[in-house]
């Protein structure tokens, strides 16, 4: 599966012309981020993680993704840190972390 | 290019006309004066004379929203509506302009209650003139199912891709029976093309559609909206053009005049109450009195030019209208008096006259009355009701 991801290149429209007609873009076109206000961060202990992909299948965001196969891999850059990752791993192995000021 | 001849009325003109425009989805609710139109197309489904997803929707609010997502999979649509329905419908009216779905819409003009009434004034659709659609007014069955099948190939035009209401008089251009010629099947598929949009989901080339919009950006898109309706004038008159080519019958863009060349008293008015000027105009212009008319066909875009021109040799000038904005006038007299105050057109006499409401009958003596009150030098009121 393709994951949208932050198009960092994306260049907002000067005039008119550049706007799209209507309110229509190609689907996940992520123009800017979304986690700023996020106060902790999960992060995934690959020691303990079996693997079960509870928490892939419930972020309410659909930021872990499972693309990789060394294992899981959160997308920084909108996850809101709701934690509900770290309350439903049943081997404990998602720690939320503070964020730095 | 010619059909055939048929006895209609005018919700019955409107639905021959949309099964020539083969729409694939029909959401509608159904409302008196309206009724008649989704009835014979629900007849056309049941017969199969007419293949589409005829949806038979739990309210006006739902009928529109399920026109703007069949028009988000690049459908044809078509909904019809009167009065308090399109009032229910006026949320989805700004998310079918906005999102540039060219919906096409029959009203049936009919007054809001309170005091609850079924007959025809124009207050529902006037009181909605911002919402972004295109707005035509027809003045008779004939010019009802011309207007459909244009109004497919005006919203659809690239550079317009806006929804479009058509207005119908209730009951005076709904139900009154009059000989339509039909155009044919090969002729309205030739004139109309399938409809084809950038704008749509596709599982190929998927696409956020109905997007939101911050501060930053959203007035572009209303400049954008905005643009699109200034460019309906010239596509309306270039598919008016090719209208006539196919079917023989010409139509005369955003207004239509009748001896106004040389006319110094010039009523303004639009839809069915057009029909019964006519013949007073003709009789005045008998006796030797310079009288005209000026038809608004279009009131979104506003033919500001075609006014200025139609009224340039006017001495007196009144808007007759089935609609008042309360506290003030009436929202056409509002749009021609500002179309006349930035230009040099200035009629000595400008003046208001507010008739029709509920269904109030507008006689020909009415109107020449308002004839004799243009050439009158008193200063009455500038709004009054008749
Ligand atoms: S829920 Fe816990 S164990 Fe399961 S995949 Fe996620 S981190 Fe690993
Ligand atoms: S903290 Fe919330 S948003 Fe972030 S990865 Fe976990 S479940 Fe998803």
């Amino acid at each position: 599966m393709n994951y949208p991801v932050w198009q960092r290149s994306f260049k907002p429209p000067k005039d008119l012309a550049e706007y799209p007609v209507g309110t229509a873009f190609p689907a996940g076109h992520l123009v800017e981020t979304n986690a700023s206000w996020r106060s902790q961060r999960p992060v995934i202990d690959a020691e303990k993680c079996s693997s079960c992909r509870i928490c892939w299948l419930l972020c309410p965001d659909g930021v872990i993704h499972n693309t990789k196969p060394e294992g899981l891999e959160i997308d920084y850059d909108y996850c809101k840190g709701c934690g509900i990752c770290a309350k439903e791993c049943r081997q404990k192995a998602i720690r939320m972390e503070n964020e730095g000021i | 290019m010619h059909g055939q001849k048929a006895f209609l009325s005018g919700n019955e003109a409107v639905a021959a006309g949309v099964r020539l425009a083969r729409p694939h989805v029909i959401a509608a609710y159904p409302i008196t004066p309206q009724t008649t139109v989704i009835e014979r197309l629900a007849e056309m489904v049941e017969d199969a004379s007419l293949k589409t997803e005829y949806l038979h929707v739990e309210s006006e609010h739902s009928a529109l929203s399920a026109c703007i997502g069949a028009s988000a999979v690049g459908a044809r649509t078509f909904t019809a509506t009167s009065s308090q329905g399109l009032l229910y419908m006026a949320e989805c009216l700004h998310y079918a302009s906005g999102g540039r779905f060219p919906v096409v819409m029959m009203n049936a003009n009919r007054s809001l209650a309170l005091p609850w009434n079924i007959y025809g004034d124009q207050r529902d659709s006037l009181s909605l003139l911002d919402c972004g659609w295109i707005q035509a007014y027809a003045e008779d069955a004939q010019e009802s199912l011309d207007l459909i099948i244009q109004a497919y190939a005006i919203a659809e035009h690239p550079d317009v891709l806006t929804p479009l209401m058509i207005n119908l008089d209730g009951f005076v251009i709904t139900h009154t029976y009059e000989l339509v010629s039909l155009p044919s099947q090969e002729g309205v598929d030739a004139f109309l093309p399938p409809f084809q949009t950038v704008n749509k989901m596709d599982l190929d080339h998927p696409m956020s559609l109905a997007f939101t919009a911050g501060p930053a950006y959203n007035q572009a898109f209303k400049q954008l909206q905005h643009q699109a309706l200034l460019s309906a004038s010239k596509v309306i008159l270039d598919i008016e053009e090719r209208f006539g080519q196919f079917f023989g019958r010409n139509y005369s863009g955003l207004i239509e005049t009748m001896h106004c060349e040389d006319a110094e008293f010039i009523l303004v008015t639009l839809g069915s109450v057009a029909g019964t000027v006519r013949p007073v105009v003709e009789r005045l212009r008998s006796l030797g009195e310079r009288v005209g008319l000026v038809r608004i066909r279009y009131m979104r875009p506003f033919p500001d030019l075609e006014i200025r021109k139609a009224l340039a040799g006017a001495k007196a000038v009144g808007v007759l209208e089935k609609d008042i904005s309360f506290g003030y006038e009436g929202t056409v007299f509002t749009n021609v008096n500002s179309a006349l105050s930035r230009s040099n057109v200035k009629p000595s006499r400008l003046l208001n006259f507010i008739g029709g409401l509920g269904g109030k009958d507008i006689s020909a003596a009415d109107i020449e009355h308002l004839f004799l009150r243009l050439k009158s030098t008193d200063d009455g009121e500038t709004v009054a009701f008749i």
